[in-house]
């Protein structure tokens, strides 16, 4: 630690004790974000050490990252300034679950995994169904907006937070919202957090809407030659009666991507999954009539539209689905030295040109794959072996024709984890849109001093 | 009607706002001649009311309060919208964004009078995506036009506020409207996508994006709900829902009031998912039903509506499970609606609940606070008792599964002492509500009518940042002045506040 680093230190371990600010290099890596290291780590234990922290930070014009298990610093452009991590899994305590209400809140830095067991006890979740699950905290899921593979019959985030509390970057605590399922009262400044990278204010506590696990869980999964079956298969369920609550579009390469980057990666492609074809996955739930009413019409659904097989999960191979589905984000994520995946904000109207954009990286020999929820957004990966110049080059070049596919579907793109060597020259966020300037007037209300995250996000923001 | 300590000496004025309360005070100065040229060269001469006796209909919306517009304009399209924003900015005059005038807090009153912008010729459907489940629409078109549009399609639009066949999506917007069928669809900000804005500058922008998902921060989220603070709305993406295959519609009829909130818990509590669960007490819907007919049990204590939707398989579960809570907490019957007739009859007793009231008292004043659901007996319990310790029948209609409590108090303003102790019961009820966890507002918005009790919620940080993002769009108070942010510290709590709340429907 140089001089300066070393006052920093002093003075976070008078606000929450020198058990909790490390400057060792170790610790601060472990806190780093696209190659940028901070050189404090403090671990505030409450909202009101949050507001000593970032007011002294404001004070000595330092830039804080505020950060649960680090999972998901990968997204985001490179920060501008770094000096202090703060490692908020020191609020990690449910603070108020009414189970009769269905409300919850609950302090950002908790684990998901944790929240997940408390809640199960009263039959109860939040559905947040997100990649890293069984290692991240409630507060990066938020800020990170990562996507929910329940969002087709439970929404996202923005439909279900219902209020938050927060310390935004003139050092003082704020909330917005509250607690209760209905609320007008005020401005939803909460809303502003989702996906705000960090970069508007250190989120203490969440409130949460909660909702009933069902009886009983299935899943269909149904193996089509080709991209052309898709579109029909998905119209005629949208128009069935029926409301699934989750529907994953795997392209042709993604199951086997699936099978290899598993953690155990000797194991073999699960039955349900066939070599080079697309798959649908359709999650429903319900009573036991409901579930059997589910498994007859999706067959039917599947088998009118020409599905070369089908598999209806059940137990165990149920969950595991769930689970090989939810993480496949972050299984995509890991999968080389250069990979690389774009989330493209637009319905996936699964066609011959989702198909094209899939043998884009062909040309490159870059391994590919896309995957897609029906309500979307459209996720597309590439997997190139090797991190180098040529890579790159090649990357950048896919990355400008997503851009020019999102734009001609009406929708926006943007790169959600790639090689800090992309970023070095190209645009995650992709061409500028029009709102920047509203996004810039949002982010000088919250941190007039530019303290949280700068450079993070879209917008040089 | 408004009421409010502006005599009182220790009063704190804060913010650029102040200049306008000042104005509401004195004697407001019609616009300049100038002003009404440029307005008519704009929009035509025949689409510019200025004459005192055209603008009366204006003053008024579906609340008490009362506000005169200088000006009332009639755009046809964004450029226009925009190019009386610029002219407004020019003269230094306030703009205010008008629907249907069908909100209850004053939302669409000139509060200090200006430029009000309604919405009623842009009201075309622009487009609707059915593949997708998306509409666009302009501001003025009214929410049950919207249904009737996209029904051959089985779409609907979700949020069904009581006014749907007349208030505006523009202003549903505007306020973040709910209904009943928002406790298990959300309420308007749920649905909404994307949005075309026009900011005070006279600057048009997009926020969002069709799909839902958009780059950076949710702005479409703030807009909604910021009741025309931030920026006018001038085009709306919305979310259509598929219609359900199943719906049934229950009647359960209770002797005690007790029995009824306790089975709105109950069902919460055991997961039971209804599209909507409202509650009438007695008193209310004796009213109700010598109005309408409805077929409400005139012996009862409170009756549960409840309706189910859904795949048949669920729905048929539901109801069992729905019946049984009932019959443990001593309903005396439960029926459910034979038909679509039948069904409808329910809804229209409920829906036109506070016409009827109005139809027995001189006055009401309808009341909006949320609470957690489980504590709907206690508060139903303690509505009761502020009601016998201040001599008032306060009839209790509202969004029981929500927790988005009306209670109904009715008075004779006339009486002086009458209306000052309305006024303190009422603001006795937001307080509780406020007090065992919930909110001041569910769906009415805060507008000018709860702005004076917002301090019973926000602290000065909460009010700084809320304040900080208002002046980062509206940083002249050119939108909207004087709503939803208190105008003044200095006045003692609740009581002179809660009175530019009280609603009176005349006779």
């Amino acid at each position: 630690m140089n001089a300066k680093a070393i006052n920093v230190a002093a003075r976070l371990e008078s606000v929450v004790g020198a058990a909790h600010v490390s400057g060792s290099s170790e610790s601060c890596a472990r806190f780093g974000v696209d190659g940028a290291t901070p050189s404090v780590v403090v671990r505030p234990a409450s909202s009101a050490e949050v507001v000593e922290i970032v007011s002294f930070a404001k004070s000595e014009k330092l830039a804080l990252i505020p950060c649960g298990n680090c999972t998901k610093l990968g997204i985001g452009t490179p920060p501008a300034r770094y000096d202090v991590a703060l490692d908020m899994t020191g609020l990690n305590q449910i603070a108020y679950y009414d189970p009769g209400d269905l409300t919850l809140s609950v302090d950002a830095g908790m684990s998901l995994t944790d929240l997940s067991d408390a809640l199960v006890r009263q039959k109860q979740f939040v559905p947040l169904a997100v990649p890293f699950f069984e290692e991240c905290t409630v507060g990066g899921t938020i800020a990170s907006n990562i996507g929910s593979s329940l969002r087709p019959g439970y929404g996202s985030a923005r439909d279900f937070l219902l209020g938050a509390e927060f310390v935004n970057g003139a050092g003082t605590f704020t909330k917005s919202g509250g607690r209760v399922v209905k609320n007008v009262t005020g401005y939803d400044l909460h809303k502003l957090l989702i996906g705000s990278l960090g970069t508007l204010g250190a989120i203490t506590r969440l409130n949460f809407r909660t909702f009933p696990l069902s009886e009983g869980y299935g899943h269909l999964v149904s193996t089509f030659s080709s991209v052309d079956s898709i579109a029909p298969f998905q119209a005629m369920v949208s128009k069935s009666p029926l409301a699934p609550s989750s529907f994953d579009v795997l392209g042709s390469e993604a199951a086997q991507t699936v099978a290899e980057f598993k953690d155990d990666r000797d194991s073999p492609l699960p039955s349900w999954f066939t070599r080079g074809e697309w798959h649908v996955c359709v999650g429903f739930e319900g009573t036991e009539t409901v579930l059997r009413r589910y498994s007859s019409e999706l067959v039917h659904c599947a088998q009118q539209c020409g599905a070369s097989s089908y598999h209806l999960l059940w137990e165990s191979d149920q969950k595991s689905i769930r689970v090989e589905l939810r993480e496949l984000i972050k299984l995509l994520s890991r999968s080389g030295p250069a990979a690389t995946i774009f989330k493209i904000n637009s319905f996936p109207g699964f066609s011959a040109d989702v198909a094209t954009l899939d043998t884009l990286p062909s040309r490159f020999s870059i391994p590919s794959c896309v995957f897609a929820s029906s309500s979307g957004p459209l996720y597309f990966a590439l997997q190139p072996d090797d991190l180098n110049d040529q890579t790159i080059n090649s990357l950048a070049q896919i990355a400008s024709s997503v851009f020019e596919y999102a734009a001609a579907h009406n929708g926006s793109a943007s790169i959600l984890f790639c090689p800090l060597a992309l970023k070095r020259v190209i645009n995650i966020w992709g061409p500028a849109r029009n709102d920047y300037a509203l996004m810039r007037r949002v982010k000088s209300a919250f941190d007039p001093e530019n303290v949280f995250a700068p450079g993070r996000f879209v917008a040089g923001i | 009607m408004h009421v409010d300590c502006k005599g009182d000496a220790s009063l704190t004025i804060v913010g650029k706002e102040a200049t306008y309360l000042l104005a509401e005070n004195t004697a407001r100065k019609p616009l300049h001649r100038e002003v009404i040229r440029g307005l008519q060269n704009i929009v035509g001469a025949s689409m510019v009311l200025h004459r005192p006796e055209d603008l009366l209909l204006y003053e008024y919306d579906g609340s008490v309060e009362k506000g005169r517009p200088g000006a009332v304009v009639f755009p046809m399209t964004t450029q226009e919208v925009s190019q009386v924003v610029r002219l407004a900015a020019q003269h230094d005059v306030p703009v205010i964004g008008r629907g249907a005038g069908t909100g209850l807090s004053g939302g669409a009153l000139a509060r200090t009078g200006g430029i009000m912008i309604v919405f009623a010729r842009m009201n075309r459907i622009l487009e609707l995506d059915l593949e997708n489940q998306r509409a666009v629409v302009q501001p003025g078109v009214v929410n049950y036009e919207l249904t009737r549009a996209v029904e051959p399609a089985g779409l609907y639009f979700a949020p069904d506020p009581s006014s749907q066949k007349s208030c505006t999506i523009g202003g549903n917007v505007a306020e973040n409207a709910g209904g009943p069928h928002t406790l298990a669809y959300g309420v308007t900000s749920n649905h909404v996508t994307a949005l075309e804005l026009v900011l005070p500058d006279g600057e048009i922008c997009r926020v969002g994006s069709r799909h839902g998902d958009s780059m950076g921060y949710d702005l479409a989220g703030l807009f909604v709900g910021s009741e025309g603070t931030l920026a006018l709305v001038t085009e709306i993406t919305v979310k259509l829902l598929r219609k359900p295959e199943s719906v049934k519609t229950l009647l359960a009829i209770f002797d005690r009031v007790d029995d009824a909130s306790e089975t709105v818990a109950e069902i919460t509590a055991r997961a039971i998912t209804p599209a909507a669960c409202e509650m009438l007490d007695g008193w209310t819907l004796r009213a109700v039903e010598d109005f309408i007919h409805a077929g409400f049990p005139l012996d009862s204590a409170a009756v549960l509506l409840i309706e189910l939707e859904g795949m048949v398989e669920a729905v048929t579960a539901q109801v069992a499970a729905v019946e049984e809570v009932c019959a443990e907490h001593h309903a005396r019957e439960v029926r459910v609606a034979r038909d679509e007739q039948e069904r409808e009859l329910l809804w229209k007793g409920r829906k036109n609940a506070f016409g009827a009231l109005g139809r027995i008292a001189p006055s009401n004043y309808v009341l909006d606070g949320v609470i957690p659901r489980s504590k709907i007996p206690q508060a139903l319990r303690y509505i009761q008792q502020i009601g016998e310790r201040y001599n008032f029948k306060i009839g209790n209609i509202f969004h029981a599964g929500d927790g988005n409590l009306h209670p109904t108090v009715l008075f004779d303003p006339r009486d002086a002492g009458q209306y000052q102790r309305a006024i303190e019961a009422s603001a006795e009820i937001i307080r509780y509500c406020v007090e065992i966890g919930g909110a001041l507002t569910g769906e009415h918005g805060v507008g000018m009518e709860k702005n004076e009790l917002m301090p019973l919620l926000y602290s000065d940080d909460d009010f700084d940042l809320m304040r900080r993002i208002h002046d980062a769009f509206n940083p002249q108070s050119a939108l909207n002045p004087g709503k939803i942010f208190p105008l003044n510290k200095g006045c003692g709590e609740i009581t002179p506040r809660a009175q530019a709340a009280v609603r009176a429907v005349p006779l």
